[in-house]
């Protein structure tokens, strides 16, 4: 039978890279620069895979990608992307690799599944910034929305500005440095790993508790602003899970019927 | 899914059909079923009224055209047996119509009067608000409608994926606060206490004309409106009684208002200029109405905000 829909989702299925890009050689590889404009998401996203992996280009510079969602994601491999404009829903997701640069805004969902990389966004984010980010470094010097770092298994997110609600909601592992203040229900259900707050924290979530800042606590977030050029503010302040939530051992009442 | 979009000009009038158009095609994929607009004109002495007759995608039966023809004839009857001085009918389709009158009566008693005609609605009602929504995507909708050349000062739009009740034009945002003049919503979101909210404001006499939960944030607000409240007071008392996931937007003669649910789960986009405010579901919308680079944020969770042009 003939499978008259693309069987993967893909929108545009016989989409090719569009071969737009102008390509230069570099001090250390070769680069490029594209107009995005006229382009859809998957002729850009082509564009950059064809640049990446085809042509062995280190560092693109894409521009007016006029708040398109899903740009820039899945790529797995050492390079830099400059993103000269804002980006929509979903940009730069499941990423490996990559030093990215957004001189814009980025809507819900930057980074999602990150394993490993930078991506930093000069201006504002929305919701679920960092969702599910396993590695690399995630900085907005702007705002972000609610649910930064949801289901966060790991690596670190910076935000310059305020955070909305729920703030590091089910943190698993890895860290968030907020300059600002936070909204209601800090690090709500959160396993593990810790959460920095430099301004007002509106309310913690259920089982989120204040921890001492230690030598190394210091040490991590002075690094972690001097690198991005961020100012500390006054203080700071540690939140981590009180692992009141924590009953991995606790068997199920059915289970526990079957071991006496 | 749907998406909303609103755009108010704080210098004047602006092009706002062909712009709020422009927002809701760039949001097309967010749901393709229906669109809607509910656009601000100047204010005039004569109050408009946008109405249907029938929905498009109904069966034609036999004497489809004449039926409708007879319905129009009698709507226009009816205008003047309640003492309605029309000015000018004009259909943009065979089942929706557009008529202007002079009338300095309760409003109420005339939109039940010309709702008692078989397959008739009121899609909007006052003296500059215009309630236009019809299937298919927003440019299609626009050009059947000719929305190209109106110019005023504020509009919202929707585009529409249904989720809840049928794809029709009943089912389509935005919605008048039947009987009260000149206030439209539209809706991203579901209402939990809608069943609720839809039997208390029935006891106190308003009707709804479809399934839809989004029906009934706009007279929920007409009516607190209506008892001496600020639009930012009932918007934000609407914070704490309606439950559920929504961003709302709202509009009235002269302003246009957001409020946010307080988990922040439905998105939304602004943008805030002197000259204008473009707020949308997704920032495509606004880029694409504004050519230059521009900085935009995401409100947070029960933030009411509300915009005079």
């Amino acid at each position: 039978m003939k499978i008259s829909y693309d069987a993967r989702g893909l929108a545009e299925p016989a989409a090719q890279a569009p071969r737009v890009a102008t390509v230069e050689p570099g001090e250390n590889g070769a680069r490029a620069v594209f107009d995005a404009a006229d382009l859809t998401t998957r002729q850009i996203n082509l564009e950059l895979r064809r640049l990446i992996y085809d042509e062995g280009v280190v560092d693109v510079t894409l521009r007016n990608p006029g708040a398109k969602h899903s740009l820039a994601v899945g790529i797995l491999a050492r390079c830099r992307i400059t993103i000269d404009g804002s980006l929509g829903y979903f940009g730069c997701g499941l990423i490996d690799g990559p030093e990215i640069e957004v001189k814009g805004r980025v809507g819900w969902s930057v980074a999602e599944n990150m394993m490993s990389g930078v991506v930093v966004v000069d201006k504002n984010a929305g919701s679920l910034t960092g969702a599910a980010l396993r590695g690399g470094d995630v900085v907005v010097r702007g705002d972000v929305g609610a649910r930064s770092g949801i289901d966060q298994k790991g690596g670190t997110i910076i935000v310059g500005g305020n955070a909305g609600m729920m703030t590091g909601f089910m943190l698993q592992r890895g860290r968030q440095i907020i300059r600002g203040n936070v909204g209601g229900g800090l690090g709500d259900s959160m396993y593990d790993g810790a959460i920095y707050v430099g301004g007002k924290v509106t309310s913690l979530g259920v089982d989120c508790v204040e921890a001492e800042l230690t030598s190394s606590d210091d040490e991590f977030l002075a690094r972690k602003l001097r690198i991005y050029g961020l100012e500390p503010p006054g203080g700071w302040r540690k939140f981590v899970c009180g692992r009141k939530l924590w009953n991995y051992d606790n068997l199920e009442p059915a289970e526990r019927k079957l071991v006496l | 899914m749907c998406g909303i979009a609103g755009i108010i000009h704080r210098d004047g009038p602006g092009d706002i059909g062909a712009e709020i158009t422009r927002m809701l095609q760039s949001m097309k994929h967010r749901g393709p079923d229906s669109s809607g607009f509910a656009l601000y004109g100047p204010p005039s002495d004569l109050l408009v009224m946008r109405i249907k007759l029938a929905d498009p995608n109904e069966a034609r039966g036999f004497g489809w055209t004449e039926r409708l023809e007879r319905h129009r004839n009698e709507i226009e009857h009816r205008l003047a047996k309640i003492g309605a001085m029309v000015d000018v009918m004009h259909g943009d389709q065979e089942y929706a119509y557009r008529v202007t009158f002079r009338y300095t009566g309760e409003l109420k008693p005339l939109a039940d009067y010309m709702e008692d005609v078989p397959g008739c609605e009121v899609l909007s009602l006052g003296h500059s608000l215009e309630i236009v929504k019809d299937l298919n995507d927003a440019e299609s909708v626009a050009e059947r409608y000719r929305l190209n050349g109106f110019t005023g000062t504020h509009a919202i739009g929707h585009v529409r994926m249904a989720t809840e009740s049928d794809v029709d034009i009943s089912g389509a945002h935005p919605y008048w606060a039947y009987p009260f003049s000149d206030i439209a919503v539209v809706h991203n979101g579901q209402l939990t206490n809608y069943h609720m909210w839809r039997r208390r404001l029935e006891r106190s006499g308003h009707r709804f004309q479809s399934e839809c939960d989004s029906e009934i944030i706009a007279v929920y607000l007409a009516q607190k409106m209506d008892g001496g409240l600020s639009l930012e007071t009932a918007m934000k008392q609407s914070l704490d009684e309606l439950d559920g996931v929504f961003t709302y937007l709202v509009v009235t003669a002269d302003s246009l208002g957001v409020a946010k649910d307080e988990m922040a789960a439905k998105p939304l986009v602004l943008y805030e200029s002197p000259e204008l405010v473009a707020l949308a579901s997704e920032e495509v919308a606004i880029r694409a109405v504004i050519g230059h680079e521009i900085d935009t944020w995401d409100p947070y969770e029960r933030e009411v905000l509300v915009w005079h042009r």
